[in-house]
């Protein structure tokens, strides 16, 4: 115990006296949290539109009044005719334009099926969804009204975003990133900090000691296993107090499960390690092949369910995209265990398999 | 009788079809200062390993203090110290944080940490170096305090794999008068090197050329034997398989 001791609180020194170590573990958490909460948003507020009222009557007037209202949009330009509207387009002015029927506000009148224009700027596809569905739903909601006493008869359509009632982006943007940030600190920072003792060839000097190498290998990732609790434990306080995620389900199922996750992404931090003597190499191993399928095939920005079929099956083995499932259901949704033991389960399984392969492998280095 | 501290017989590696150790037999005695020489390649690094175990023999028997290499890894690892070519410290940990870890990793408790580390400043002279990183001190410096430290556990064998690899030849005679003390102490020291000065100042010498010892005698002997007025000549005549 003494030997493990001695060789944790060395570990220690080497990441308080790295400032890039320090910088990537307790840095970029933050930095990134920030970002992704405050300045890279889903939501889109005072997006600029043009209109061309061919209208003109108390009931376009209305509905205008009404879209500027409700906070989402801007009237950059009341437009004279398509030519103008089309201009702003191109200048990328406006980014929707909303063009009243001649008769629109008679027919409105009449219930006789008033016509109503909208073009999006799609050369930002997501945008351009999101603010046709920002319209449409006013429209609608504006129609039903003025409807009431008359005799078109029309579905009343009630929304309920369930989990996340006002879609706010960090509710997917905190899970995302603990998700991330574990994978990156736990196992690139492991691989990393192994194949630097390759490197050095104070390996090989553990290696003659009377340390064992299993020992040698869990005293490195203690200290990383610690410090990845310590941040994620930074980002959910973050994101519950400056954001108000709020966290439904148990804190220690939470916990439970995101030391589960860590100690996945460890044994295939010491995998990478036992693969490559270089850190180079291990850095480039992680950020290719565990960083950017986190990223990509986790769920946390790209919706899996709109993948072809192989490469949701692909995604099935990535422990991240199972990690997504439990951190959400458990923050957002308030699961138990009871929910998500398959996921659990398999993590788990993950998780093992790695341990497994890379002790073995380890060994197979000595002889 | 005299006290063997390594005997090894018939000792061989293969990677294949390549023999790096082709059946090398030789022994050292305690407290002996043994020169383990040879041009690069020559199967040096491999023998060494496999005394160490870090490397398993394909064939062959080894005792390293009466311990065998097969069975009691364990035991010659809490028996032997070694320094490698490389830097065997850490650049980023103090001279004391340094002496601290090894001492810790041998199984040293605190009281014995606390006499090692005032043992090895003193030793040294370099009390001033204490809490400076190793990372900025001198590199003869570093493989001086480096050898201190491959010997804090009072080990009987310690093997030095090149120890003083670009280190200048005043800090290199000082380093070896460190090397005579421990030797006296009775620490046999299992030493590789490539400078022929060097050679002169072992007990014995053993010239290994792919993969099998050409010549083990003591320099008085072998210089004698080759016909060669110093260790240079020596190795020349035998790595060009005179």
């Amino acid at each position: 115990m003494k030997r493990f001791f001695a060789f944790v609180r060395k570990e220690f020194y080497h990441i308080f006296r790295d400032k890039r170590t320090l910088l990537i573990l307790f840095g970029m958490p933050l930095a990134q949290i920030l970002l992704f909460g405050f300045a890279i948003t889903n939501e889109i507020k005072n997006a600029d539109i043009g209109v061309l009222d061919n209208s003109k009557d108390v009931t376009s007037l209305e509905l205008i009044n009404r879209i500027k209202a409700s906070g989402y949009f801007k009237l950059a330009e009341y437009g004279n005719n398509t030519e103008s509207i089309e201009e702003s387009f191109r200048k990328g002015k406006i980014k929707l334009a909303i063009i009243f029927d001649r008769d629109f506000g008679k027919n409105f009148q009449l219930g006789k099926n008033p016509e109503l224009q909208i073009i999006a700027d799609a050369s930002d596809p997501n945008t351009a969804n999101t603010l046709i569905n920002y319209i449409s739903s006013i429209v609608m909601s504006f129609t039903h009204e003025k409807n009431i006493n008359n005799k078109i008869s029309l579905i009343n359509t009630e929304f309920r975003m369930r989990y996340n009632e006002e879609l706010k982006g960090v509710y997917l943007f905190v899970p995302g990133l603990i998700t991330i940030i574990l994978m990156l600190v736990s196992a690139m920072m492991t691989s990393i900090s192994i194949t630097k003792e390759k490197e050095l060839g104070t390996m090989e000097l553990m290696l003659v000691s009377p340390m064992k190498p299993y020992t040698v290998i869990i005293a490195k990732v203690i200290p990383y296993t610690f410090l990845s609790i310590i941040n994620s434990a930074i980002i959910l306080i973050l994101g519950k107090f400056v954001f108000d995620v709020p966290i439904q389900g148990s804190l220690i199922l939470l916990m439970a499960e995101i030391i589960l996750f860590i100690l996945s992404a460890l044994s295939l931090g010491i995998l990478i390690s036992s693969i490559t003597d270089s850190q180079q190499v291990a850095l480039m191993i992680s950020l290719v092949g565990l960083l950017l399928p986190v990223i990509l095939l986790s769920g946390f920005i790209f919706p899996l369910e709109n993948m072809p079929l192989w490469l949701q099956y692909f995604a099935n083995i990535i422990p991240a995209k199972w990690f997504m499932i439990i951190i959400k259901s458990i923050m957002l949704k308030g699961s138990g265990i009871t929910d998500i033991w398959l996921e659990t389960l398999l993590l788990a399984g993950f998780t093992l398999v790695f341990a497994l392969i890379s002790v073995v492998k380890f060994k197979m280095r000595l002889e | 009788m005299k006290e063997l501290s390594i005997k090894v017989s018939n000792l061989s590696k293969r990677f294949g079809n390549f023999v790096a150790v082709d059946n090398i037999s030789f022994e050292v005695d305690k407290g002996e200062i043994f020169g383990f020489l040879g041009a690069n390649g020559a199967g040096k690094s491999t023998a060494i390993k496999m005394l160490c175990g870090l490397l398993e023999p394909s064939s062959g028997n080894a005792e390293i203090a009466g311990f065998d290499i097969y069975k009691e890894t364990e035991k010659i690892r809490k028996t032997i110290g070694y320094m490698s070519q490389k830097f065997s410290l850490y650049e980023d940990l103090t001279v004391a944080e340094n002496i601290r870890f090894f001492g810790g990793i041998y199984g040293l408790n605190k009281n014995e940490i606390a006499d090692r580390t005032k043992y090895i400043l003193d030793w040294l002279k370099i009390s001033n170096l204490r809490d400076v990183l190793v990372g900025s001190i001198p590199l003869g410096w570093k493989q001086k305090i480096a050898f201190a430290v491959s010997v804090i556990h009072n080990p009987k064998i310690v093997f030095l794999d090149e120890p003083t690899g670009g280190v200048d030849p005043i800090t290199r005679r000082q380093f070896w008068e460190m090397i005579y003390l421990k030797s006296g102490e009775g620490i046999t020291i299992f030493v590789t090197t490539h400078y022929m000065d060097e050679a002169e100042y072992c007990n014995r010498i053993s010239m290994m050329n792919k993969g099998i010892i050409e010549a083990l005698d003591t320099p008085e002997n072998l210089k004698a034997k080759y016909s060669s007025v110093n260790m240079d000549e020596v190795f020349l005549k035998i790595a060009r398989g005179k």
